[in-house]
């Protein structure tokens, strides 16, 4: 355990709810059949969350999640890794609180440019500690076939490939996290690939460096070898050649550093990391490289040729019998995410919900097809009419049609605080609800009797224009069941004082209307039924449903389809829209006013109670 | 995200600026303006707060990054005798000096854009010490500490004490080992003041997140102290740390660097705007071998492996990456710029150019999407790609690879562009190694 930085039974805390790092371990975990999860805990501050879901193949697990890395380390005592994923500001605190706790043996951090004073810091009391800091800025590390950090070696596909599932020969050690799958790809392709491997980090200062790894290596009987991936600047390569030299490395090792391009170039290009520059010759990659070879290590002419040396020293370690034939464990099959088979057309599954007037998967959502911009701002042309003939009826009516639509909105949208509708939302207000709970108390008023007329105003009058009923014969047809005929009639207004609303309705509808059959067919049953009472005119309610459906007879659509609206309550739904506006206005009148609650007064009711009678 | 150099300016503007708090009992006065011109310097001379620059004589130099102003001859301090420069002079002498082009005996050449201006300050060269400081290594900080300032200091080094300073050293453990080691050179009745000003500065060099702080010379009179040459480096990750205490500060770019091209500035415009990383350094523009590499250590590797190959960077023209998920328009543009570098003339010796579309293996990027980048800016150039003609190499792995290399090879294919294509069993600059051998079967 002590020359591993990892086994089959390491657990982390993850810092960070970094939900896909977390699920690709819980992925690794699955397909090298570890028994319990790499990860034990995650800790997210700002969480309200007790836990988070992950897949653990076809199953799934619950995570606890934790407010403070106090509590999670409290939680679970053998949880000896912290995964560090905060952020460059916050990376060095929690780093720096963990230390304190002794319960971390290593300590992985992923932020890159954590000021430099505190990387140091940071970095010695791990040191003073014992504690193992991988980073920062690092992808991490991975012991094949026991524990992966976070993101490292990429998708099981390639992790499988890259024979980083189960242990190799060789230790890996590199600085550059990009390329860190693709040695793993070399070494599985020209040898039995990786028995531990650490991308060390690319900042200037990093907690643990490539001795530190290669010393514990050395005392690892798993690794056979170690290939190093050094860069330009720096001075580490040289603590290894130091060691070969003092025999604390005795097993071979292949090294490269990259950068050698910088010799080509005096100043001005930065070739790789922020800390990969070369204060001093000897810093070069060249030189380092140079240094390697002399003292015995396999060092190939370019990294082109990595590969081949890769192999040549596989091959003779095998000849040698150090290294023996692997065998290769069985891979669980790894269930694709639901997600991503759907997005590769691989399965499919019947929808529960049907939608087809609007559209949020694109760009920008759309209404009926043309996105939301096209239709917003006054220069496209669109008004609110237009809106609702996208959104209710998929089609982009004609001017005259929007307009009207428009004038029935305006006319419908308030009719004073005395009426139902309004009167229950300003009580609801007054108990202190919020708008959308009034709103709602005065919508719930709506139906036969408040605001219902206009529904029942287009049904009866198409119902008895289709059936050829002449105004007399249908005004006793209503009388015979026992019906008033819907919208027909008003409180005060008469045929001498009409109702201006009507009148402006009904002059609109002459002039801009192709044809308004019903209309005329309902003036004729006006005439009849104001013969008989003088306030028994055709009324608002009845005038907009009469008139929608001599709108929608103009616009081509079939009885049968006229007949489904109504039926649906689309003639309602102009009436609720349009009453809505009212009903917000007195809502918040009452808000502003800051009225208290309201109490009926006794004497407006009649009250006449009797004791209840009592059933035996 | 490194350690970056500032001006001389900021440098004792910082000092300024925390002058209280960290050397009180000490006095600096702090008389200096940075200008870019002799008009600038004028109109800064009627301000109030700057009447010394009419009333004192001055002393000016460039306050561009660079050292050795005064081997360099570029320190104006005197007309006729060292303290008679007047306004008048400096800024003459500033106009004269930013009208052309100056190369330094370093060799570093470009043109002179900023001056500091400060008084004369009259003092005998047994007055100069030596102060700095720098971040040695994990451990240390190192403290220099000499009586022998001034332009020689290089050649008096062995005149310099070092303090290898402990980074969590604490202060009274500061205090003890650096008054231990105060040079004995320095004048007995100097001595308290040296090492008064020598541990505070060492606190605000911590403190204050420098990589790097030399003042040379300092001179002390009295209680006075005079920063007569300064250079500092910040470490700049700390930036979010000191916004209050650095306030705004400049990181200009070094003296004598190229000015950068109109692509390479397009470039680092979408970059700056975007959460991937996309970077672009034109080597040579006639080069024949132009490289499109996804990742950092890749782009390293495949300028290497070209380098090596092809037996040095003559023909390399471009250097550069793009990674951490670009969208597919941020790829299309940074191919275009490339492509359209690329094809704006023919090899001289009508050789072929190449193209290598390299990458890693990726972790987690969809090298299909990156890829439909890549092959919409083929279609805009495939024309002209054909007229200097191309020839393109394409290594990557990573997710959904078999489909982006696929698309991208009939994409090539369509258009008529000659291209070879390689997944990860291929080794990842082996495609630099096949393109230089199919120029030498061409040549054949």
């Amino acid at each position: 355990m002590a020359n591993e930085l990892f086994t089959r039974d390491t657990q982390a805390i993850f810092w960070n709810n970094n939900k896909s790092a977390i699920q690709r371990m819980l992925d690794y975990d699955y397909i090298i059949q570890r028994e319990k999860p790499s990860v034990a805990a995650i800790v997210a501050p700002t969480s309200s969350n007790k836990f988070e879901k992950f897949f653990f193949g076809t199953d799934e697990v619950m995570i606890p999640i934790y407010r403070s890395t106090a509590e999670a380390v409290k939680n679970h005592p053998n949880a000896d890794v912290l995964l560090n994923f905060a952020s460059f500001r916050t990376a060095y605190d929690v780093t720096n609180e963990a230390l304190d706790m002794d319960q971390f043996r290593v300590i992985m951090i992923t932020a890159e440019g954590i000021p430099e004073r505190l990387a140091r810091l940071m970095n010695k009391k791990a040191r003073q500690k014992g504690v193992t800091i991988i980073g920062p800025a690092t992808v991490g590390a991975i012991a094949p076939g026991a524990f992966k950090v976070a993101n490292i070696g990429g998708t099981i596909e390639n992790i499988v490939k890259s024979k980083l599932h189960r242990p190799g020969s060789a230790g890996l050690v590199t600085r550059s996290g990009g390329l860190f799958n693709e040695l793993s790809n070399i070494i599985a392709r020209n040898a039995d690939g990786i028995a531990e491997g650490v991308a060390i980090g690319g900042d200037r200062f990093v907690g643990s460096t490539f001795i530190d790894h290669m010393l514990r290596m050395e005392k690892n009987p798993k690794i056979k070898y170690m290939i190093l991936l050094g860069e330009v600047g720096g001075r580490e390569e040289y603590k290894i050649i130091e060691a070969i030299k003092e025999g604390k490395i005795t097993k071979p090792v292949i090294g490269w550093c990259i950068g050698t391009i910088a010799k080509h170039f005096s100043s001005g290009v930065q070739f790789g990391h922020a800390g990969a520059s070369a204060n001093a010759e000897e810093e070069t990659a060249e030189a380092k490289n140079r240094a390697m070879r002399e003292a015995g290590i396999h060092v190939p002419d370019n990294f082109n040729d990595l590969p081949h040396v890769i192999r040549g020293v596989y091959e003779e370690l095998k000849g040698k019998g150090i290294i023996q034939d692997i065998q290769e464990p069985e891979v669980p099959p790894m269930p694709e995410d639901y997600s991503k088979a759907l997005a590769a057309g691989k399965i499919r599954k019947p929808r529960n919900f049907v939608c087809t007037i609007s559209d949020d998967r694109g760009e920008e959502a759309v209404y009926a097809g043309i996105p939301i911009s096209q239709v917003a701002t006054p220069d496209t042309g669109y008004s609110i009419g237009d809106v609702i003939s996208l959104l209710w009826f998929k089609k982009r009516y004609p001017k005259w049609a929007t307009d009207f639509i428009e004038t029935v909105i305006k006319t419908v949208a308030d009719h004073g605080p005395a009426v139902s509708g309004a009167h229950n939302a300003k009580v609801t207000a007054r108990a202190g609800k919020s708008v959308v709970e009034s709103l709602v108390t005065g919508l719930l008023t709506i139906g036969p009797r408040f605001g219902g007329a206009i529904d029942g105003a287009a049904k009866y009058f198409k119902y008895a224009f289709d059936n050829n009923m002449s105004p007399k014969e249908f005004v006793a047809y209503m009388k015979k069941q026992g019906i008033p005929i819907p919208g027909i009639g008003h409180r005060i207004k008469s045929v001498r004082n009409p109702d201006k609303r009507v009148e402006g309705l009904k002059k609109y509808a002459k002039e801009f209307f192709p044809a308004t059959p019903l209309l005329e067919y309902a003036l004729e049953v006006e005439k009849e039924t104001t013969s008989k009472k003088e306030n028994l005119i055709l009324n608002v309610d009845g005038t907009i449903g009469i008139l929608m459906v001599d709108m929608w007879r103009a616009l081509g659509y079939s009885e049968k389809e006229i007949d489904e609206f109504i039926e649906s309550g689309t003639l309602n739904a102009f009436f609720i829209l349009g009453r809505s506006i009212g009903f917000i206005g007195h809502v918040l009148d009452e808000k502003r006013l800051g009225m208290p609650m309201y109490r009926h007064p006794w004497d407006d009711i009649l009250y006449q109670v009797e004791k209840a009678e009592e059933i035996k | 995200m490194a350690q970056k150099p500032i001006r001389e300016y900021d440098g004792k503007r910082l000092f300024k600026e925390n002058w209280d708090k960290y050397f009180s009992g000490l006095n600096y006065p702090f008389e200096s303006v940075l200008v870019r011109s002799g008009e600038e310097l004028k109109e800064k001379a009627n301000e109030p707060g700057y009447e010394w620059l009419k009333e004192k004589p001055l002393v000016a130099k460039p306050d561009m990054l660079f050292g050795k102003r005064g081997k360099n001859n570029l320190v104006l301090f005197k007309v006729n005798k060292p303290g008679d420069v007047t306004l008048e002079d400096a800024a003459k002498w500033i106009d004269e000096k930013r009208s052309g082009k100056v190369k330094l005996l370093s060799g570093q050449e470009g043109e002179l854009t900023h001056f500091i201006v400060e008084p004369f300050t009259p003092h005998t060269e047994e007055e100069e010490y030596y102060i700095a400081a720098t971040t040695l290594d994990e451990n240390y900080d190192v403290l220099y500490m000499s009586a022998h300032g001034g332009m020689e200091v290089e050649e008096n080094w062995d005149k310099v004490t070092e303090v290898k300073i402990p980074i969590d050293a604490t202060d009274e453990e500061i205090e003890k080992l650096i008054r231990e080691n105060i040079p004995a050179d320095i004048p007995e009745d100097k001595k308290e003041t040296y090492a008064k000003f020598a541990i505070n500065f060492y606190k605000f060099f911590r403190d204050l997140n420098f990589a790097y702080l030399e003042i040379n010379p300092v001179v002390i009179v009295g209680d006075n102290v005079y920063l007569l040459d300064l250079v500092a480096r910040l470490d700049d990750t700390a930036g979010f740390l000191m916004k209050d205490k650095w306030g705004d500060i400049e990181f200009p770019t070094p003296f004598g660097m190229p000015e950068k091209s109109p692509e390479e500035k397009a470039i680092a415009e979408a970059d700056a705007k975007s959460g991937a990383s996309l970077k672009l350094t034109v080597l040579n523009p006639k080069g024949r071998i132009w490289t499109l590499v996804a990742g950092g250590g890749a782009s390293v590797v495949y300028a290497d492996t070209i380098a090596d190959l092809a037996g040095g960077v003559e023909e390399l023209a471009n250097y550069g990456e793009y990674s951490g998920g670009p969208t597919t328009d941020e790829t299309r543009f940074y191919t275009e710029t490339v492509l359209d570098l690329m094809t704006r003339e023919k090899d001289p010796k009508g050789r072929d150019k190449i193209l290598i579309i390299g990458g890693a293996i990726a972790n987690f990027t969809d090298v299909a999407k990156t890829f439909t980048g890549i092959i919409q800016a083929f279609e805009k150039y495939a024309d002209k790609m054909k007229d200097v003609g191309v020839r393109i190499y394409v290594r990557r792995g990573g997710p959904n690879y078999e489909k982006g290399l696929k698309d991208i090879k009939e994409a090539a294919e369509r258009l008529g562009l000659p291209i070879k294509v390689f997944g990860p069993e291929t080794h990842i600059t082996d495609i630099v190694r096949m393109a230089l051998e199919e120029d030498k079967k061409g040549a054949k």
